[in-house]
């Protein structure tokens, strides 16, 4: 029966034993480890009895909160794989000089720089802006659950159903090795015939869809459930920031779909929108491509322009400075991300006008962004800042976003990129923004609002940690590519024959080496505050004496976020509720609609899975089979009427009771 | 979702958003205009190809996109009821938005494009053809 090639095509494609990397050692010991670790876990689970809690209570749950939290541990993990990629490519550039060629081969270096690329982005900085954003949005604007419950909870096992694709292409068949936007001609049929790019495609549409469906939630959810009296401006600014963030997600990903859809067509049916044949044209994809991925680097900074914006006037015990001036610089970033694209490709050969006309509104982009700087500057000044691990992160970022943001205006100007175009400066500006602003914004996040989401804070002495080592470690990383970008060394090069750069390298690698040391000190600050939780503990809701709505309920909110919705008068609500001497009601709870929790979303998406594996290994009888599996579990569950249920009042009254004496305790 | 289902099935919920719920979900009558209208803007086109009737294919073009955006109108305005004023004004902004943004795409790619295809695709002449290695 094996001895038939034509039936073994049509049951496993272009699957067979050779796609399997056994003969990469360093692949080979990965996949031990994550078969080890992952038996640990799932044996630590069965042990523990925990399945059944697991199920109900995370994976079917539609809480916004737990959602959230789903986002950001998967935006951990996915941070630990791009971060190991990262390691290694720079173990390689500091070794592979000369005579040595490193210990990674070409097709595999390949691989990982383009699995760092697409990993970061994707699933590790998208899932942490959206899960604050889903975790801080409903709470902030005093909503009990965003407008579509299930639908988030289905776009967040999409986003994992994606991450999963690109992690099994780690162990089955490759990854493309094309650049984490994997541009034709390279990317097309004839240049890449293996998997890699189809693992990209595949990964990136599932994932996508997922993302634009939590977009048009939060957009929703922030139009339509904002508490009583809070017009858009009073909303938080972190919340201006969220929409204005899916405002970008909803416009720009649709192009990105298409974009892909159309090279799936060129690779799958031969058809020619980007190649050299036929009417074809290569550069489309990239003028395409960057439609969608430049406001995709606002839609990772505004979220943590936001995050920054509570933080600094929390610590610095003020009202933000130039509030509306901050919504306006958002709402311009917002439009004005629109109109830069083509500075990603200056030297692609548009001419003078089109580059100078990008150029210019590029340059424009630094106003509003230098007005946000100014802001919270102002802000801190004769403010009484506290340096508590947020406010440390939140500094860090001011120092070093700058440095980026000057870098970026001196690529802004064509004849300059013409020079440093695909060079390591080029890496280590966006290096310098994204590390200096989304990393340092998410972290801020995590330790700003973990005591919101768990009851407890986060362990200081780790966190400061954390923040010097990746701080420093940053500079150290990136600093030495500037310098190796402006004498004209270019990116994604496995191997150097000068032996004067590599110093440089050298450098670059033990900044790498501190940042390790950084995610390692977050990774202890985890398990010490939890061992350390009774110490840490946060019983008043409002450990930082905050400002906005979310510190006014208890820390972790109960199911229902608010017994009472709450009335706002003033932006910073709570605050303006503090200052007029709130008195909690401790009485006439009624009982409360909640939505129900629904395994759709999760099968839904393992269906996902298999049809992204099916596409990839061209096994199309499970393609098939997992696509009509989808279409049929999402009809199956619009036939389900049993979405929502009542929480007793007797229940929303023993939970606020336990509130009014924790905090009687305090008083 | 939410907020609906418990205004309609759940009336004893207190917090009510008063949103615009009255607009109401179209009549007989507005989408029998709207399938009319869409039918004679699709029978002009097809018309317009298959007789031949304006002397040049690019003139056809035009006129064949233009009934489309016409019929994007139709649409939008007895299929998806939007006006000015439904959902206080959040539809209309929405409309205004994604006409930006898609009048920004399409006309920046047109403009980027021409110029990558004049410079950089240059046609191949002749004497390129002989020349060629």
């Amino acid at each position: 029966m094996p001895s038939n090639p034509d039936l073994l095509k049509l049951i496993f494609g272009r699957l067979s034993l050779d796609s399997f990397p056994y003969h990469e050692p360093i692949l080979v010991v990965t996949f031990i480890g994550v078969v080890l670790g992952g038996l640990a876990v799932l044996g630590a689970i069965t042990y523990f009895g925990k399945w059944t809690y697991l199920w109900q209570e995370w994976i079917t749950s539609v809480d916004h909160k737990k959602i959230g939290v789903m986002y950001i541990i998967l935006g951990l993990i996915m941070l630990l794989r791009g971060f190991s990629d990262a390691l290694m490519m720079r173990a390689q550039q500091a070794m592979a000089f000369g005579d040595s060629q490193g210990f990674l081969p070409p097709h595999h270096y390949d691989q990982v720089f383009t699995a760092h690329g697409v990993i970061m982005i994707f699933f590790a900085a998208m899932p942490f802006v959206t899960g604050l954003m889903n975790f801080v949005v409903p709470l902030q604007i005093g909503a009990r659950d965003v407008s579509f419950p299930y639908l988030n909870n289905f776009s967040f096992w999409m986003t994992a159903a994606g991450a999963i694709i690109i992690m099994i292409s780690l162990f089955v068949g490759e990854f493309a090795k094309t650049g984490w936007l994997a541009y034709p001609p390279l990317s097309d049929i004839s240049h890449s015939p293996g998997v890699g790019v189809d693992y990209y495609i595949w990964g990136l549409q599932i994932a996508g869809l997922g993302t634009l469906l939590s977009g048009v939630n939060l957009i929703a959810t922030i139009v339509k459930m904002r508490a009583p009296g809070m017009s858009m401006m009073k909303m938080p600014v972190f919340t201006w920031t969220a929409l204005c963030t899916n405002v970008l997600i909803v416009a720009a990903f649709p192009v990105l779909t298409a974009v892909l859809v159309l090279l799936s067509l060129d690779r799958y049916v031969g058809t020619h929108f980007f190649t050299n044949d036929m009417g074809g044209n290569v550069m489309m994809y990239i003028n395409l491509i960057w439609i969608w991925g430049h406001p995709e680097v606002y839609i990772l900074i505004l979220p943590c322009f936001g995050v920054f914006s509570e933080i600094v006037a929390t610590f610095c015990g003020k009202r933000l400075f130039g509030y509306s001036s901050m919504v306006y610089a958002t709402v311009v970033i917002t439009i004005l991300s629109y109109l830069v694209w083509l500075h990603h490709f200056f030297t692609m050969g548009s001419g003078a006008s089109v580059n100078s006309f990008f150029g210019i509104t590029t340059m424009i982009i630094s106003i509003p962004t230098g007005a946000k700087m100014f802001n919270w500057l102002f802000t801190m000044y004769k403010g009484r800042i506290r340096f508590e691990v947020p406010m440390l992160w939140t500094i860090g970022f001011m120092l070093t976003f700058v440095i980026g943001g000057m870098t970026g205006v001196l690529l802004a100007v064509p004849p300059a990129d013409f020079v440093l175009h695909n060079s390591l400066f080029l890496i280590a500006h966006f290096h310098n923004v994204i590390i200096g602003g989304v990393v340092f914004g998410v972290f801020a996040g995590i330790t700003y609002w973990f005591p919101k989401a768990f009851g407890f804070k986060l362990d200081p002495f780790w966190g400061k940690m954390s923040f010097w080592f990746w701080f420093i470690g940053f500079y150290f990383a990136f600093m030495p590519l500037y310098v190796l970008g402006l004498m004209g060394v270019t990116r994604r090069l496995n191997h150097f024959d000068d032996p004067s750069l590599q110093i440089w390298f050298v450098i670059a690698a033990f900044g790498a080496v501190l940042i390790a040391c950084g995610i390692g000190s977050f990774v202890i600050q985890l398990v010490v505050s939890v061992m350390r939780r009774d110490k840490l503990r946060d019983e008043t809701g409002d450990p930082w004496h905050g400002r906005t709505l979310e510190w006014s309920t208890s820390s972790p909110p109960p199911e229902y976020n608010y017994a009472f919705t709450p009335v706002v008068y003033d932006h910073d609500a709570w605050w303006d509720m503090k200052q007029r001497g709130f008195v909690r009601p401790t009485e006439g709870f009624k009982s409360i609609h909640m939505p129900k929790g629904t395994g759709t979303g999760a099968i839904i998406a393992a269906l996902a899975v298999a049809l992204g594996f099916g596409m990839v290994w061209h096994m199309w009888w499970l393609a098939i089979l997992a696509f009509v599996g989808m279409i049929a579990v999402a009809i199956g569950h619009s036939f389900n009427y049993d979405r929502d249920f009542h929480i007793p009042a007797e229940e929303v009254i023993e939970t606020e009771e336990a509130r009014t004496k924790l905090l009687a305790k305090q008083a | 979702m939410t907020s609906h289902a418990t205004e309609h099935s759940h009336g004893h919920d207190g917090h009510d958003h008063g949103h615009g719920e009255t607009e109401g979900h179209g009549s007989f009558k507005g989408y029998m205009t709207g399938f009319i209208l869409s039918v004679i803007l699709t029978a002009i086109p097809f018309w317009l190809v298959m007789a031949d009737v304006l002397s040049s294919p690019t003139a056809t073009a035009l006129a064949v996109m233009l009934l489309a955006v016409v019929q994007i109108v139709v649409h939008m305005v007895y299929f998806l009821h939007m006006n000015s004023k439904s959902e206080g004004g959040w539809t209309m902004l929405a409309l205004i938005f994604t006409i930006v943004i898609v009048a920004i795409a399409i006309s920046g790619s047109l403009w980027v494009m021409y110029h990558l295809n004049t410079n950089m695709m240059p046609a191949m002449t002749e004497g390129m053809m002989k020349t060629m290695p």
